[in-house]
């Protein structure tokens, strides 16, 4: 056999994309055969984020696992709270008031939308529009202020307790809302104009990571990727948790590429309609407490500050609301409307707990070792609609004070399961945006 | 004789300063100008306060070219210069250190090409403001960017580097590819002007059409014209174009390059930026010429003249060229920060399927015209 005869050997490049790479968050890692510039196989390796979550549950009381929640899907912590409070309302059988619910879902959908705009962001940051990329997180930074008006965090919030929430709203939080939409819709249309018509964003995204419905349904994946894929199915319409029954909006549906454009798409999409479930929630909800003077008139905090200044303090001592409402130790009487008064889940007030000694007491039972709150031994699941997709926790009580185990099925561990079978036959150029509309994040991921 | 070498190497030193000048300012106006673009403040806090009694009057005069970040890119360059000289475990030395000096070399080299100016007359001797008068110009413009491949082949085969190896096969692939469009645009500017020097280019600018519209390349060959400019922009290898960086997929040919080293790949981006602005500049957009002004001074199509000087009339022609050249590193920049970034058969699609054919039908519509001019 002469040289020319003989067959050309081509050998296949192992390329280690990751955990050290700028678009794999430091977090995951790919290891791809390539065939030139094509997957040939693709492994994806995760678990560089793993914390012990779910092990970490079961050392503290049914209280403290609120914070470990916020880490778990760190850009839209808010929901996360909501689904574990559920679990554990399920398992003790007690509700939240209306005013609390609303105040969920408005937390919730406001983090639904930082989330799409992180996700949708760094997505076309990883195009190569980087302008874009900034313009979106400045939508987001409006988004973020809004959170931290109510919240007192940008990211990490613990706003959910069990039976309600933190807080009530701040005043004019609508004026505020109303501004910061105004402001992110105005992004949006810009870079609407921007990206959803450029030449060489839909070739870059338009059929790439196609999937097929079947496909989406064998992994299970839920949320906007699934929706982006033709699955018509979001919690918050057919089984309606919380009080997404009294709103009013639509759900998305990609219009039958499967592909990441319709990813893009779906969530641009979803954010309208997260802000329209706000406005109509600022809308229905039942009023929260109110400070009145002697003569039944309402008074603001602004009122309230206006009457100090005039020296009209004596009054003033007989009010039941003092100022901001956020911080704790001033939401006295205001509490009741946003979070369920029962003692044995309601952390008493810090005025109550420093001011007598039933608020002492009431404290103490609920923080201390071996106290705390004692769910009747069960099981329960309580299960919302993240951002990424179904977010579920399914918590196990012995009766005792602390968590016999509390499972997080978090949303975007079926699609990382699927990343192998989306990313064979692309180009390595396409890993980051199909990796970039899965919206992976590590700490939901890895737990 | 010795007269003679010294004019040249006069010649190359303008040439180098505008040239290192405008890519060392590219890396302010880039932190800048993508600042703006993306409503951030960029680059404000490198700078020093003089603390010696006897300076201390200059302190307000360095406020402001603190806030305009002016001092940042000494503040790059020192950083870049004080990193360890570092290669990369199990890659070729000697070639991973001479990849850079390769590069930089032959994105220099070009420019020697390129006329800033008419000839001057000074003491009774004409100087034809061009480092190197060549009668092949373009031709050897392009065999220059050509050779600087040689340079990223070798930083990404001398790397070790998976990323650095992908990035060369890009940055060669694409280069080369895209230099045939960019020959082939040219081709038409050829026969416009008849000539392949670009002084004589220039010159042949100088016309005017139907009595007053300047016979600018942009003018007789507007297709032409943004065929070249794309293909330009594909070769200085920025966003749209920035596949062998790619900086979210593949990092890029330097990948295993830090401090200096690195810095000389950055800097030879700018200088190629600065080329290519240079290039569209000379072929399309006039050159030096401005317009109506000629070796006597302004004569408008009207019949108004204005009669300048000879140095006035020198002066006025390398600072056109240098404005006209500014404007295009400004264009470039806003092209950098709007567009995402195309994908590697997408890139070879535009280049082979597209703009080629086009160019082509291009030459023969071109050739078509003249010889119908010719014969009317």
């Amino acid at each position: 056999m002469t040289v020319t005869e003989r067959p050309l050997t081509t050998k296949s490049m192992l390329l280690n994309l990751g955990p050290s790479h700028p678009s794999m968050h430091g977090v995951v890692r790919f290891v791809l055969e390539l065939d030139g510039e094509s997957i040939v196989k693709a492994d994806c390796e995760i678990g560089y984020l793993h914390r012990g979550f779910e092990k970490m549950s079961e050392q503290g009381s049914y209280l403290t696992v609120i914070p470990y929640t916020d880490r778990l899907n760190y850009v839209s912590p808010s929901i996360n709270n909501q689904g574990y409070c559920i679990a554990v309302e399920k398992l003790m059988g007690i509700t939240v008031p209306e005013r609390g619910e609303y105040l969920r879902v408005i937390m919730s959908e406001i983090g639904r939308i930082a989330d799409h705009l992180t996700c949708i962001g760094a997505a076309t940051m990883e195009v190569g529009a980087f302008t874009a990329f900034l313009y979106y997180v400045e939508a987001r930074e409006a988004i973020y202020d809004l959170i931290e008006a109510v919240t007192g965090a940008r990211l990490t919030v613990s706003f959910g307790r069990i039976g309600g929430v933190k807080a009530d709203l701040p005043d004019c939080f609508s004026n505020q809302v109303h501004k910061a939409f105004a402001r992110t819709r105005e992004i949006l249309v810009e870079c609407d104009k921007l990206l959803s018509r450029n030449r060489i964003f839909m070739d870059r995204m338009r059929d790439v990571g196609v999937m097929s419905k079947e496909r989406t349904l064998a992994y299970s994946i839920q949320g906007p990727f699934a929706r982006a894929n033709g699955v018509d199915w979001d919690l918050r319409r057919d089984e309606p948790y919380s009080i997404y029954d009294r709103l009013e909006f639509e759900v998305p549906i990609g219009d039958g590429h499967c592909d990441n454009y319709e990813r893009y798409a779906v969530r641009f999409a979803e954010m309208e309609q997260s802000m329209r479930m706000v406005e109509q929630c600022l809308e229905q909800m039942p009023k929260g407490a109110v400070a009145v003077d002697e003569s039944g008139r309402e008074l603001t905090g602004a009122d309230l500050v206006e009457e100090a200044k005039r020296g009209l303090t004596g009054g003033v001592q007989e009010l039941r609301v003092v100022a901001d409402p956020t911080l704790n130790g001033t939401h006295r009487g205001q509490i009741e409307q946003v979070t369920n008064p029962d003692k044995h889940v309601l952390l008493p007030s810090k005025e109550e707990a420093y001011g007598s000694i039933e608020g002492l007491m009431n404290h103490f039972k609920l923080v201390m070792t071996g106290h705390g709150l004692h769910p009747p031994a069960g099981e329960a699941y309580g299960v919302v609609e993240g951002a990424n997709g179904e977010l579920g926790f399914y918590v196990v009580s012995d009766g005792t004070d602390r968590p016999y185990r509390v499972r997080c099925h978090p949303p975007c561990f079926p699609i990382v399961a699927a990343m192998s079978e989306l990313l064979v036959g692309h180009m390595i150029a396409d890993v980051t945006p199909i990796f970039g509309m899965v919206n992976m994040i590590a700490g939901e991921l890895d737990r | 004789m010795w007269i003679d070498v010294a004019i040249k190497v006069g010649l190359a030193m303008v040439m180098m300063l505008i040239v290192i000048n405008i890519a060392g300012i590219h890396s302010w106006v880039e932190r800048k100008q993508s600042a703006v673009i993306q409503d951030r403040w960029g680059a404000n806090r490198a700078g020093f306060t003089f603390r010696a009694p006897l300076l201390r009057w200059l302190n307000p005069v360095m406020r402001p070219i603190i806030y305009l970040g002016l001092l940042q890119p000494l503040a790059d360059l020192m950083k870049l210069v004080a990193k360890e000289n570092w290669s990369p475990v199990g890659g070729m030395k000697w070639l991973h250190a001479s990849a850079p000096f390769f590069y930089l070399l032959f994105a220099f080299v070009g420019f020697s090409a390129i006329p800033f100016g008419d000839t001057l007359h000074v003491a009774g001797r004409d100087i034809s403001l061009q480092v190197a008068h060549l009668n092949v110009g373009f031709v050897f413009i392009f065999a220059m960017a050509g050779l600087g491949v040689y340079g990223i082949v070798l930083s990404g085969v001398s790397s070790n580097n998976n990323y650095a190896f992908l990035g060369a096969v890009r940055a060669a692939s694409q280069m080369i590819s895209y230099e045939v469009t960019l020959g082939a645009t040219v081709i038409g500017i050829v026969m416009v002007y008849g000539s392949l020097d670009l002084q004589e280019i220039v010159r042949g600018q100088g016309a005017l059409l139907w009595g007053w519209l300047p016979k600018w390349g942009v003018f007789v060959q507007p297709l032409g014209c943004i065929l070249f400019f794309t293909a330009a922009l594909a070769e200085t290898k920025r966003i749209p174009f920035d596949l062998p960086e790619g900086e979210s997929e593949i990092i890029g040919y330097f990948t295993e390059y830090s401090g200096t080293k690195f810095g000389m790949f950055m800097l030879a981006d700018f200088v190629e930026t600065v080329m290519v602005a240079a290039l569209t500049t000379t072929l399309f957009f006039g050159g030096w010429q401005f317009p109506y002004l000629h070796a006597s001074g302004f004569v408008f199509p009207w019949g108004a003249q204005v009669a300048v000087g000879h140095y006035g009339v020198v002066a006025i022609q390398v600072i056109s060229f240098l404005i006209k050249v500014v404007l295009f590193c400004w264009l470039l920049m806003t092209i950098r920060w709007t567009l995402p970034r195309f994908r590697y058969d997408q890139l070879m699609d535009l280049g082979w399927k597209r703009m080629l054919p086009v160019s082509l039908a291009n030459i023969a519509v071109t050739g078509l015209v003249i010889l119908l001019i010719e014969a009317l």
